[in-house]
């Protein structure tokens, strides 16, 4: 194995992760303030056409960028109106996101399909981007040091911020959080808002950066991995670094089994790996009986305050 | 601690304070006042009206009539923060705590202003020096007992300095030791001026705590009364409006042959916040009124669930009845042993809560009263036995068809022991029969169990609350840890010792612990 190929699959990997890294740390801030969406395909799918078509309007990815942003928190506000506000049942009003975001996409989209932007890459001068060696570094689009820079500050908000510490107790136990003085609704607007804002930017990484193009459901399904992902980090920051990087190891693979040919198995195993290894860490984690323990209490169930 | 307000002007001084729910005056034209550093309960059965009260008072509702006066000057109280920022803190009966956050964390939730992580914790510690309330800052909520949960809230309450210091039923999960505890603490704060509202229905602590006491009923002032010169007896005829009925037991009461026995019986814990238990041994024979005492969370669950069949054990003799082991068997098979059981829980577990009274009453009477034949529900028969037990135990509801959720929780309790007592079972086996039940209901629940004993059946109480089970029952045993006292004849037995025990070694060590991180925290 040459040093080039190990580097074009970190590269490789790298590329496929950062989506599903940015959703996924969406996500899990607003489980965490005890909402579960899951609306995150339909959101990426949003800030996906969102980002390009502000692209395309603009030539500036930096705005196209903001635009995916707002596209996705715009998307996920819909959500937040119908749980929060009417107490509809999170998981029907998430799957019904999925299918509207999908829907809507595809209807913005039709203007812009064939329509083609320069994709958002490295900003960095050419003799780091494009070393063989140094690009391993210096390679990649903005959006993927975006996501590294929110691993860490996310999990510095949600640990050592006070309004991480209210969000956290937000999510734990709504009613004393309510009764203590704090506004259960406006906090989980707030988490709801980043959720899409990130899933959006996370969905624009596929139109912007991966294929420079608009193509229907291009997230293809990564939306579900990321929701997987923050069950299988178990709700912490940290872990859902490394199980993002594990999945896009899996999601590389596929690639490769796929472009060398090369397979004692079919492509198709490893595109259906990533699931097939989210069932098996979700049977490992509760049978250990640790994921509930780290589970934000009131994942999913309506704030109903009896005053 | 703030300036003292002149002694003429009242901390807190309500008139006419009037507040409706919808088919409910909940306070009808209350009023009282508390001076500066005064102990002043606030006394009444549930549903008398206090919680409303307070909850005006800490600003999470508004008067719909009446005017609030704080230090002499009128004001609203628009929402707990608003009160904070005045010095009314409040220790609620629910404790709102986030268990899976540290002591820390949920102290600072508590806090209005915002104060640096290691500036509170000195804080913290200073306060807890001061009224010597133990707590570790780093610990998480779940493992803390209920005790030493209750001392977060009232160091969440006291680091803002309070003028009044509002507790919401603050013993009624509490040993007998931290029950003195919080009374050191209390007075102390008291002396240094600050006025706590404290409100009870336990009349013998209103009497060693209280300078005055404020007396509702039915959202009604009765009486404002000094509770050292009235008798508990004379207070609780205030409460009630009415004589109080002492548990009548007929005389020269003698037990039959041994109808339960449990032997060696141990269990594996449920869940991460459950109790094992450990090599659990007793006998209740016939006409035994068998107690089991214990703080929150020592393995009661458990034991309920081991007892009625709910959770079966692997060991077929561990549990028998009249010498039969039915260790092994579902809550069914147990059932036609002659075993009835009432969970603490009355909503979802105890019963159905959309279900209507004759169903749930199908859910355990229907194989020992002929509910079902050839498969098939027999409703009328359903109907008839609901309406029994509503008319035995004089239960407030429409009738059968009512929704079991529609009743109050009191009425809810009386239906559910009476859908049990009424089936005359061998063995009864109740878990908090009286929780959150008014006097009367209480009284009338205690009384069906010394008749039911009487006819002679075995019964096992699991209570938290030791006046209940020393005054019904004959027997008593301590559990801690998940592991059982050796029983003792009720008639003998110390309240200190039942204290030690209900505080378990668990107690020591924790206290123990406690000193080591001070200590640490020194060097």
């Amino acid at each position: 194995m040459s040093l080039e190929f190990i580097i074009a699959a970190i590269v490789t990997v790298v590329g496929l992760t950062t989506p599903i890294l940015l959703a996924g740390l969406g996500e899990l801030v607003v489980e965490k303030s005890g909402v579960l969406n899951l609306g995150v395909e339909g959101m990426m799918l949003v800030g996906a056409i969102s980002g390009f078509g502000v692209t395309v309007m603009t030539f500036n990815p930096w705005i196209g960028v903001l635009g995916a942003a707002a596209g996705g928190a715009a998307a996920s506000m819909l959500f937040a109106v119908l749980v929060l506000q009417l107490n509809s049942n999170q998981v029907a009003t998430g799957l019904a996101l999925t299918i509207f975001g999908t829907g809507l996409s595809s209807l913005l989209g039709l203007s812009f399909t064939g329509r083609i932007v320069a994709p958002f890459l490295s900003v960095f001068p050419d003799a780091l981007a494009k070393d063989p060696i140094w690009r391993v570094i210096f390679g990649y689009s903005p959006i993927v040091y975006f996501a590294l820079v929110m691993v860490p500050l996310t999990a510095w908000f949600l640990k050592s911020t006070r309004a991480g510490l209210i969000l956290r107790a937000v999510g734990e136990n709504d009613l004393s959080a309510h009764s203590i003085g704090y506004s259960v609704i406006k906090v989980r607007y707030a988490a709801i808002a980043f959720g899409g804002a990130m899933a959006g930017i996370g969905g624009c990484y596929f139109s912007m950066v991966i294929t420079p193009m608009w193509a229907e459901k291009m997230t293809a399904g990564r939306g579900w991995i990321a929701l997987a992902l923050v069950v299988f980090a178990g709700w912490r920051t940290g872990r859902l670094l490394a199980g993002a990087y594990f999945f896009g190891i899996l999601m590389a693979l596929e690639l490769y089994a796929k472009a060398s040919g090369f397979s004692f198995l079919p492509s198709q195993f490893w595109a259906a790996m990533p699931y097939a290894m989210t069932v098996v860490a979700l049977s490992f984690i509760s049978s250990r009986g640790t994921a509930g323990a780290n589970a934000p209490a009131c994942l999913g169930k309506p704030f109903l305050p009896s005053t | 601690m703030p300036d003292p307000a002149p002694a003429a002007v009242a901390r807190l001084e309500l008139t006419g304070i009037t507040k409706r729910f919808p088919g409910v005056l909940a306070n009808d034209h209350v009023g009282f006042s508390v001076r500066p550093g005064e102990i002043h309960a606030l006394l009444g059965e549930n549903g008398a009206g206090k919680s409303t009260l307070v909850k005006m008072i800490y600003g999470i509702m508004q008067p719909d009539e009446g005017e609030i006066r704080w230090n002499g000057r009128r004001l609203t109280v628009a929402n707990p923060k608003a009160a904070r920022k005045l010095g009314i803190g409040m220790v609620f009966q629910h404790f709102s705590l986030f268990e899976a956050m540290t002591v820390l964390e949920n102290i600072a939730l508590g806090m209005d202003a915002k104060i640096p992580a290691r500036d509170l914790e000195s804080r913290i510690l200073a306060v807890m020096g001061q009224y010597g309330l133990k707590l570790e800052p780093h610990r998480i909520v779940s493992t803390l007992s209920v005790g030493e949960r209750q001392r977060i809230e009232i160091v969440r309450a006291l680091l803002l300095n309070p003028q009044l210091l509002i507790m919401d039923e603050p013993t009624s999960v509490l040993t007998p030791q931290e029950v003195d505890q919080l009374f050191v603490v209390l007075r102390k704060l008291a002396a240094e001026g600050c006025s706590i509202l404290y409100i009870s229905h336990k009349l013998h602590e209103i009497k060693a705590l209280c300078d005055t006491a404020t007396i509702l009923r039915g959202g009604k002032l009765v009486d404002t009364c000094d509770p050292k010169v009235e008798t508990s007896r004379s207070m609780a005829e205030k409460m009630i409006g009415g004589s109080l009925k002492d548990i009548q037991r007929g005389a020269g009461r003698g037990f039959g042959p041994e109808k339960l026995r449990v032997t060696r019986l141990s269990m594996a814990a449920d869940g991460p916040f459950g109790t094992a238990l450990k090599d659990i041994s007793f006998t209740v024979r016939a006409s035994e009124i068998f107690g089991i005492a214990g703080v929150a969370g020592n393995g009661q669950n458990a034991l309920l669930l081991a007892l009625s069949g709910e959770e079966p054990n692997h060991d077929p003799g561990s549990v028998t009845v009249n010498a039969v082991e039915v260790g092994q068997m579902q809550a069914r098979d147990r059932r036609a042993q002659g075993v009835a059981s009432v969970p603490e829980e009355r909503n979802g577990h105890a019963a159905v809560p959309v279900f209507s009274l004759a169903d749930n009453a199908i859910l355990t009477a229907r194989d020992r009263l002929g509910m079902v034949r050839a498969g098939l529900i027999d409703p009328r028969a359903a109907r008839t036995y609901a309406g029994e037990v509503i008319e035995a135990f004089s239960v407030k509801a429409t009738g059968p068809g009512a929704m079991a959720e529609s009743l109050s929780g009191g009425n809810l309790q009386k239906y559910i022991m009476g859908r049990e007592i009424l089936q005359k079972p061998q063995v009864l086996v109740v878990s908090q029969p009286t929780w959150g039940v008014d006097a009367g209901a209480a009284a009338s629940i205690h009384q069906a169990l010394v008749d039911l004993a009487a006819t002679g059946s075995a019964i096992v109480v699991i209570s938290q609350d030791l006046d209940e089970l020393l005054s019904l029952c004959d027997t008593l045993a301590v559990i801690n840890g998940g592991r059982l006292s050796r029983p003792m004849k009720v008639s003998e037995a110390k309240i200190d010792e039942i204290g030690l025990l209900m505080g378990g070694i668990h107690g020591e060590t924790a206290a123990a612990e406690i000193e080591k991180v001070a200590h640490a925290a020194q060097a």
